[in-house]
């Protein structure tokens, strides 16, 4: 005997809640044939500029959590996301319109990304920070720490990348204890609203991780030019007008990294990008 | 020393101002009357209007600068290039580390010249660019030299490849120490440059040029364009230049953001700063005072990471600010050739016109100000050592970067106040904290958004401590093994995991 589905509603993620576009606005998302998946909240800037708010009120706190504590954290985002394995493959088989292995492939390679970054929260800044010989009685210690808020454009429509490509985007900028505000994939926003979930239920404060969904040609530009923003990540914007992205982002002197196609590779360099070395001097004397 | 003798140290203040003048002799200068651009090894003249730069103390002519425009900027760069296809880039990362010690050596032994020189020209106190800005130069040779065959080890993995063409714009503050912290690094990772010194202070940058040709290095790999803010602009735009490094002004930081954007090539800004210098009640006051004083008055204000904001709690308010006029009172404003001066003169007209206009603003806004009794020279531009009470954060002297011997003096309560006022501000260069209780620096220095953090100390630098802002102050750092950093990248990353092949790190 059949049952009859009960289908989600797919919203934004902002401050730890998942509210609707304040616009009002949806748009139909479907299958890679043309069926019709669900409607996904349209974020507005008026959303936009909620979910900076949220990922500043959110920034000190995450950055103030022992690294230990951030890197258990984000380890059980992994755990969490294992456990939904099935829901995230079916998903992404359906919007990609891959064959279901391949969409496990992508999970499988979404959960070890996470758990590849979380085993750097404790250690990165041993690699990347210095002790200093200065030529002087000063103790002198180089370490960094997180720039602020990050917004992202995450891997837009690419290949295998619906959930993998905005993980491998997210994951390192958090991993230093940056809050993002990150515009998932377009044309392919579901797996991105359901990892918020996992966000939601993975011990993440609410506010760390916020997820828009809607057009990056629309929002990126209040991204690039809202002040209290501090970097941002153009990875998934080589299909927007990204050079005037780059410009707007000049008049608040944020960090940018530029477009790549693909999806991010594992990389050290994506967790320090989003960092300020801070360098301590402090006297010594037996006085 | 007999019990009757008399104590020095005990002197009124009065007996300072009783020293003779004790002038560094110019002597050792050999100065030529006219530069030309430092092209490809040689010195040539450049297709702009040459101009003149003078001595800030007495306005009196020193020389005749070339001046290059966009041609010269072409050449410059097309200089660089082939020395970096040629030569420079194929060359031994040993090789280049002896080119880098041969310079530091020069330098040194050219230190009392150089020194003499950036005093006429920039108009900071001889016992600054002997004792400071020079040794420290010759340092920061001296300390990248080691790293040119040493890059596997600076942090971005194997065999790190240089970034071509560094095009370098410099402030007039530390003409020849921010030409070091540009050049040094950059030679050693094995990149060519074309530096553009500061319109007012080109001197010390073109002899660096004699040096570099004294220790033989290949032409093209340093190449010194003088001009104004055109020229550096041209450099900034020019196509086959792959880095930009510009230490000055957050204004053109933005410009030079922006006109990179879209391009590849890789930025370095360091740029202004609106530093906080905390001052707890349990500081060492009399340590405190200096630092404070070498926080704000030290090259005259000129400096980006200055303490320009005294943060002192409100229960030491009072005895700081008497004890901080006390001690201003018997600093010596002059000639910057003299050995006993401590305060130079204000590198230029129009950077003294800016002093005046925010201190006439401080003043309009409601804070009361005070000034060192000294009497100012009647050639040349000088601006008294200056403090002001009673400023607000609100004030437009504690949010706008002054840029000269200008304190302002704001007050707080608890240490959470503290911090809060410190990080009110759009920069995030440096900062200061005093006080005797290591645990309380230690927590302060955690909450602090700043590049750069004093404690007990203030305007401490050194080749081997990464220096840089946050925020609006800039990115990228200078210094240490950051700074090498800045001027190398790493191999590529080759896939993301479950993408074929593994990324790097990730097996």
């Amino acid at each position: 005997m059949s049952r009859l589905a009960v289908p989600k509603t797919y919203k934004l993620y902002i401050g730890g809640a998942f509210p609707r576009s304040e616009s009002g606005r949806s748009y139909e998302v479907t299958s890679a044939k043309g069926r019709f998946l669900a409607n996904a909240a349209w974020a507005s800037r008026k959303d936009l500029r909620d979910a900076v708010v949220a990922a500043r009120g959110a920034q000190s706190g995450w950055a103030g959590a022992t690294a230990y504590n951030r890197g258990q954290v984000l380890y059980r985002v992994a755990e969490v996301l294992e456990g939904r394995s099935a829901q995230f493959a079916a998903e992404i088989a359906a919007s990609e319109g891959v064959s279901l292995q391949a969409a496990e492939r992508e999970v499988a390679a979404a959960i070890d990304t996470w758990v590849w970054y979380a085993g750097w929260a404790d250690k990165f800044v041993q690699v990347a920070g210095s002790g200093n010989p200065v030529a002087g009685p000063y103790f002198n210690l180089s370490v960094p720490e997180p720039t602020g808020v990050v917004g992202v454009v995450a891997p837009q429509e690419e290949p295998g990348g619906s959930l993998l490509g905005l993980v491998a985007a997210i994951a390192p900028v958090l991993v230093s204890g940056n809050t993002v505000v990150v515009v998932a994939d377009s044309a392919r926003p579901l797996s991105a609203i359901s990892l918020a979930e996992v966000l939601a239920t993975s011990d993440l404060p609410g506010g760390v991780v916020n997820v828009l969904t809607g057009r990056p040609a629309e929002l990126a530009p209040w991204l690039a030019s809202h002040a209290d923003v501090n970097a941002l990540d153009l990875v998934g914007a080589g299909g927007i007008d990204w050079v005037a992205l780059e410009a707007s982002a000049a008049d608040t002197l944020k960090r940018v990294l530029r477009p790549e196609p693909g999806i991010p590779a594992l990389g050290l360099e994506r967790i320090i990008a989003f960092t300020e070395t801070k360098t301590v001097w402090h006297t010594k004397s037996l006085a | 020393m007999s019990a009757t003798a008399p104590r020095k140290d005990l002197a009124p203040p009065s007996a300072f101002l009783g020293y003779d003048p004790a002038p560094e002799s110019r002597d050792v200068l050999r100065l030529r009357d006219s530069y030309g651009l430092f092209i490809d090894g040689e010195f040539v003249d450049g297709h702009g209007t040459p101009f003149t730069t003078i001595s800030p103390a007495s306005e009196e002519r020193i020389a005749q600068i070339a001046s290059a425009d966009e041609r010269d900027v072409d050449l410059a760069v097309a200089a660089a290039r082939r020395a970096y296809e040629r030569v420079w880039s194929k060359m031994s990362g040993g090789d280049r580390g002896k080119y880098l010690f041969r310079i530091a050596r020069l330098i040194q032994e050219r230190a009392r010249e150089l020194a003499v020189a950036e005093s006429l020209d920039n108009g900071k106190p001889i016992k600054e660019s002997r004792d400071v800005d020079v040794p420290l130069v010759a340092a920061w040779f001296f300390y990248y030299a080691g790293w040119a065959d040493k890059l596997d080890y600076a942090g971005l993995g194997a065999s790190p490849r240089s970034l071509g063409v560094a095009g370098q714009v410099i402030p007039w503050n530390f003409p020849l120490l921010m030409l070091a912290w540009k050049v040094a690094p950059a030679l050693a990772a094995g990149n060519t440059v074309v530096l553009k010194p500061a319109e007012t202070t080109p001197l010390t940058a073109l002899l660096f040029a004699e040096i570099v040709q004294q220790a033989g290095l290949p032409a093209g790999v340093v190449n010194i364009i003088t001009g104004a803010g055109a020229t550096g602009a041209a450099l900034v735009r020019h196509e086959d230049v792959d880095k930009i490094a510009f230490t000055g002004s957050t204004a053109v930081g933005r410009d030079i953001a922006r006109a990179v954007a879209g391009t590849r090539k890789r930025v370095t800004l360091e740029l202004g700063g609106k530093a906080a210098n905390i001052v707890f009640d349990d500081a060492p006051i009399d340590q405190a005072i200096e630092g404070i004083v070498n926080g704000i008055f030290f090259n005259q204000g000129h400096v980006c990471c200055a303490g320009s904001r005294l943060l002192v709690q409100e229960s030491v308010h009072d005895e700081v600010v008497e004890r901080l006029k006390s001690r201003l009172t018997t600093l010596r404003l002059g000639d910057p050739l003299d050995k006993n001066t401590d305060i130079g003169a204000i590198n230029s007209s129009e950077q003294l016109e800016r002093i005046r206009r925010l201190s006439e603003i401080g003043e309009q806004e409601g804070a009361q100000r005070w000034s060192a009794p000294c009497e100012l020279p009647a050639q040349g531009f000088w601006f008294a050592p200056t403090i002001f009470m009673g400023v607000t954060t609100s004030s437009t002297i504690a949010r706008e970067e002054i840029f000269g011997p200008v304190l302002s003096v704001l007050t707080f309560r608890t240490p959470a106040e503290a911090i809060a006022k410190a990080n009110n501000t759009p920069y995030g260069l440096s900062a200061g904290v005093w006080s005797d209780k290591g645990s309380k620096i230690l927590a302060v220095a955690d909450k602090l958004r700043a590049g750069v953090i004093w404690a007990n100390t203030f305007n401490r630098f050194d080749p081997a401590s990464p220096f840089g802002g946050y925020k609006e102050s800039g990115y990228g750092r200078e210094g240490g093994r950051h700074g090498l950093a800045a001027y190398l990248r790493g191999p590529e990353p080759i896939a993301a995991l479950g993408r074929g092949k593994q990324g790097r790190g990730a097996k």
